[in-house]
């Protein structure tokens, strides 16, 4: 394995790319954020809680979250991506929900569901991580009641060096030999609400990465929290 | 004010009919009054041009995509155009998830026909090898906030994204996104869209959502840079006179004149 002794865009080796955060961008959603970390940007919008249609899916103990990610065709890195759902943003959305729902509570709202809207309007790598932080923060904006924001930024490893916050030159590295892992957090507890890995790495070096995920989680946190004053203090 | 989720259609129309007897708007603008417009362009990295829109609380993203691929057999010399508009259901709660509506595809089209019959791409630059290899322009339409006027926005946006899009690096035929050249999209006409509507006896431009769902009739027109007309397209349930037609056609020509000024 190739060592790799500096960042191509010479950040360290646990530091994240520039992050801003702004709450209540989407003038129409009940609640909405954009989220940008270095060259990836995310817009989030939630409508909701409203009435859940098709019926049959309606839980009448509970409200439902329904997220979508999608990336805008112009947003790639490369080619022009088609629009409409794909295998890969079907997946996506639905490790989204996973990521979100342990922080929500939607008892108090029975058959409804609350739909979270992510679109990528250029990215960088990161993309999903993003769409995350930017959802938790239009949840907030919302109104909707949560123990906590999930942040979600990858970790993993470059050549023989543990990093944090991948962008699309390191997950190239020799031939895409680099490993990613995008990993969600409860900052307040440190459970993991995310976890996948593209990548062959050792058990000692996940639990590196894991480790410095949840060192750097607070930090992001409060970016997002920060976010959230702002919109609310200039209203 | 705007609409209270409790407010009829019927009643919304009332209401908008009464403030226009009066002369005015509901967001206090005269009928031939466009709301403040921003254009900005080369906003998006990954995209060959782009633009961002924001005109009242409508704003909007158009990014250009080239690609290299094989011309169709009638115009083998000619690059070719293609324009979408994803109606995401990020941007209004009426906006639903799934393949596209009639309401997206009518926006794409109406915007295409101004942009492909004003010729304001010279399709015949785009030819790298006759019958084998041409650029295929992608124009895709992406609403953040959607109040209203989609196409004539989207259509400033798409002809202000087309005029600052560079082609990426071919290396041995192959493109390199990472990277772009000097050299400028051919860029040869700057159609200007513009939507009349008509409410009651009121003609009105730069309909925001709520004024949109009580129309009777609605008519765009893309002009050119001589005056001149391009593409049309009539609209709403309701028909239109021939005097109706000549105040269109005369507030239509005058607005699009000053939204010019707004392309560079």
């Amino acid at each position: 394995m190739s060592s790799y002794t500096k960042r191509f865009d010479g950040r360290k080796f646990d530091e994240l790319r520039p992050i801003e955060a702004k709450a209540g961008v989407i003038k129409k959603a009940d609640g909405s954020a954009y989220f940008r970390i270095g060259k990836t940007t995310a817009y989030a919008a939630v409508y909701g809680p409203r009435e859940l249609y098709p019926k049959f899916l309606q839980d009448p103990k509970q409200g439902l979250l329904r997220c979508n990610y999608n990336m805008m065709p112009f947003s790639g890195a490369g080619e022009r991506v088609r629009p409409g759902p794909s295998r890969r943003s079907k997946e996506i959305s639905l490790i989204t929900e996973r990521a979100l729902r342990p922080v929500l509570d939607l008892k108090d709202f029975p058959n409804a569901v609350v739909d979270v809207f992510v679109e990528l309007t250029e990215t960088d790598a990161g993309s999903r991580c993003a769409g995350i932080c930017a959802a938790s923060i239009a949840l907030a904006d919302a109104g909707i009641l949560m123990k906590d924001l999930v942040v979600a930024f990858s970790v993993g490893k470059v050549g023989d060096q543990v990093v944090v916050d991948l962008d699309g030159d390191e997950e190239h590295f020799e031939s895409n030999s680099s490993v990613d892992i995008p990993i969600g957090l409860i900052p307040s507890t440190g459970e993991i609400t995310l976890l996948q890995a593209d990548g062959r790495i050792s058990p000692e070096d996940i639990r590196k990465c894991i480790k410095m995920a949840q060192e750097r989680a607070p930090a992001v946190s409060e970016i997002l929290r920060k976010a959230l004053k702002e919109k609310y203090a200039t209203e | 004010m705007q609409r209270s989720e409790n407010m009829t259609n019927h009643q919304l129309r009332e209401h908008i009919c009464n403030a226009l007897t009066k002369g005015f708007r509901l967001d206090g603008r005269k009928m031939d009054e466009f709301r403040p417009l921003t254009i900005k362009t080369d906003c998006i990295r990954t995209a060959e041009g782009s633009a961002w829109v924001r005109c009242g609380e409508t704003e909007l993203l158009v990014g250009i995509k080239l690609a290299l691929e094989k011309p169709f057999p009638d115009t083998p010399d000619e690059g070719v155009l293609m324009v979408g508009a994803e109606l995401l259901p990020l941007a209004n709660p009426a906006f639903e998830s799934g393949p596209p509506g009639i309401e997206s595809i009518e926006t794409a089209r109406v915007i295409d026909r101004g942009i492909r019959e004003s010729h304001a791409i010279d399709t015949h630059q785009l030819c790298v090898e006759k019958g084998v290899k041409v650029w295929t322009v992608s124009v895709d339409i992406c609403p953040l906030n959607h109040d209203g006027n989609l196409i004539d926005l989207g259509g400033m946006a798409a002809i202000a994204a087309l005029k600052n899009a560079k082609f990426p690096m071919v290396k041995d035929g192959v493109i390199d996104y990472q990277e772009h050249q000097d050299k400028k999209l051919p860029i040869v006409e700057t159609p200007i869209p513009v939507t009349v509507i008509k409410i009651g006896d009121n003609l009105l431009v730069d309909p925001t959502e709520d004024e949109e769902s009580v129309l009777d009739a609605r008519l765009t027109m893309a002009f050119l840079e001589n005056g001149n007309i391009c593409a049309m397209q009539k609209g709403g349930d309701e028909p239109i006179t021939s005097e109706e037609f000549e105040k269109m056609l005369e507030l239509g020509s005058r607005i699009s004149k000053e939204l010019r000024q707004k392309i560079r």
